[in-house]
């Protein structure tokens, strides 16, 4: 990696990091916990990191990866599905 | 050109799941938000699948589908009271499997790792281990597996200390000498002990923070294994989660005037022996739900609060039906949430939800505290702390500073509370001594269950 993609990628993290801030802030207190089941299963984004370890040709790191991939998508499954199971339930009068 | 495809497809990935987070933002555009960033993962899922280095599926369908599966089933069967319990534990796995790919991306690459190769494989290792095992040791507390209580012991902070520095020096080695696998070993086994020690020291009451801080860390573990595969779909997402858990620790913190250094290492809701002496030595009064009903039928405006009590004795549903017979009675109900009143952000919110009381019922605390005045009965169930006036005039309380819910202007306080025990923060409160506060001692359930049949 040359000095000038490190420095794109840290751009894209930083813009990233002020756009979270920027977004969040905005979610009143009622979904908080909604807010951070959907968040948390976002971050089971790491399944892509996953996938393309398991389907290496390289014996070991396709087994971890396999074990990264299973867990990575309880995250995304299940944080998936709780969320929507809370956000359901909300209702006006 | 598949390149070209897959980077393509994790862009869309990447807007949905900024848009989706953005629909967060109103109740009557959350689900559908919750949606669009589903779907926005499924893109990312199936972009990586077409991805060149993949030759083998057969394990990957195999993950693909055991992980669906028992995620489906947690999501299932979680009872709504466990919401906390349950996003730490989601937390935990998401961050070990950053770690895992941490791991799979220095097999593969070993011995020939560059610089930045070993820097963002040891990061992502370190964040996610941390995360995996203070994920696990949250839920262990929450559970009950794990005392709840906070677990303190001589030179705890120091021992952290060490171990930190323990990682920062293997790191650097690591760096110079990439082909140990000893000290990568070694390093991630530190951190998984690090994380258990920087939770076990954390009360109850200080669960909110915990599981926010979590939350991000998981975000950035992802955010880190990001950088390990020069994958910006990774980067952007993980970093927007990481921020999302840093802004949601923040409002905690905020929301109980305490800083986050203080949250981590001050071990806060130890139990003061003294304080609990002197409260066993004063009697409080214990009346019947004969007696409070008969303050709840005159009543024209009264807020409940609830709190993580109402959570333990599941009686959301029996609170709502109380509330629809005082409306029934001409009385108007209104309430009242603390920023923590529960053991994550927004607990009490789902709670009632569960139970049909519609949102617009529920006033944040600086909405509703202008209005206990007003009110004619102000109904704590199974909530201490957040109504603690110590917080405001006894500057010796570990709780002193915090915003309160100002129950204590309502003409009557009517208290639910299991025992004369004090709150899981450890502190006693003045309230239950004062002449215009009724206690009803039990569990919540059954009092809540006695009120609705003597007003029927």
């Amino acid at each position: 990696m040359t000095f000038g993609e490190f420095l794109i990628t840290i751009y894209i993290f930083v813009l990233a990091v002020l756009e979270g801030f920027e977004i969040i802030s905005k979610v009143p207190p009622t979904l908080h916990t909604p807010l951070m089941s959907g968040s948390n299963a976002i971050s089971g984004i790491t399944v892509v990191g996953a996938l393309i370890a398991c389907g290496n040709n390289n014996h070991f790191t396709s087994i971890i990866g396999c074990i990264a991939v299973a867990l990575a998508m309880i995250n995304v499954v299940g944080g998936y599905a709780v969320t929507d199971r809370m956000l359901k339930m909300f209702r006006k009068k | 050109m598949r390149e070209n495809l897959i980077n393509s497809s994790y862009l869309i990935s990447a807007i949905l799941f900024i848009v989706g987070l953005k629909m967060m933002n109103s109740p009557k555009t959350a689900r559908a938000g919750n949606f669009y960033s589903a779907f926005g993962m499924l893109i990312a899922i199936c972009a990586t699948l077409l991805d060149k280095g993949i030759i083998d599926y057969k394990l990957i369908i195999l993950g693909l589908l055991i992980g669906s599966g028992i995620g489906a089933f947690l999501a299932i069967t979680v009872k709504m009271t466990q919401m906390p319990q349950i996003v730490g534990l989601l937390n935990g796995y998401g961050g070990l499997a950053s770690a895992l790919v941490a791991s799979a991306e220095y097999a593969r690459l070993y011995p020939h790792l560059s610089l930045y190769d070993t820097a963002t494989i040891v990061i992502t290792l370190f964040i996610g281990a941390i995360t995996f095992s203070g994920s696990v040791t949250a839920y262990g507390k929450l559970e009950g597996i794990i005392s709840g209580q906070p677990i303190t012991y001589p030179f705890q902070k120091t021992l952290n200390l060490f171990q930190f520095i323990a990682i920062v020096g293997g790191g650097i080695y690591l760096l110079m000498h990439p082909e140990n696998i000893t000290w990568f070993i070694v390093i991630g086994i530190i951190s998984l002990i690090l994380g258990i020690l920087l939770v076990i020291p954390i009360g109850g009451a200080d669960m909110p923070v915990i599981i926010c801080l979590l939350n991000s860390y998981s975000g950035m573990a992802g955010c880190a294994s990001g950088f390990i595969l020069s994958n910006y779909c990774l980067i952007i997402t993980g970093a927007l989660v990481g921020a999302s858990g840093i802004i949601l620790t923040q409002i905690m913190c905020k929301a109980m005037n305490r800083s986050m250094i203080n949250v981590m290492f001050g071990a806060f809701g130890k139990v003061d022996k003294s304080t609990l002496e002197k409260a066993k030595a004063v009697t409080v009064q214990a009346y019947t739900p004969e007696d409070a009903i008969v303050v709840l039928e005159s009543a024209s405006l009264v807020i409940i609060v609830p709190g993580y009590g109402l959570a333990v004795a599941q009686a959301q549903n029996n609170v709502r039906e109380l509330a629809d017979l005082l409306e029934k009675k001409g009385a108007e109900v209104k309430y009242a949430i603390h920023p923590v009143a529960g053991r994550m952000p927004g607990h009490m919110n789902i709670l009632l939800a569960e139970a049909n009381v519609p949102y617009e019922k529920l006033y944040e605390m600086d909405a509703i505290n202008s209005e206990f005045e007003r009110a004619d009965v102000a109904l704590v169930i199974g909530a201490n702390d957040v109504t603690n006036p110590a917080a405001k005039n006894n500057s010796k309380s570990p709780i002193y500073g915090m915003p309160i819910l100002e129950v204590e202007k309502a003409k009557t306080v009517i208290f639910m509370k299991r025992s004369m025990a004090p709150g899981f923060a450890g502190i006693e409160n003045e309230l239950f001594l004062l002449p215009k506060t009724m206690m009803l001692f039990g569990d919540a359930k059954d009092t809540v269950v006695k009120l609705v049949n003597l007003l029927k």
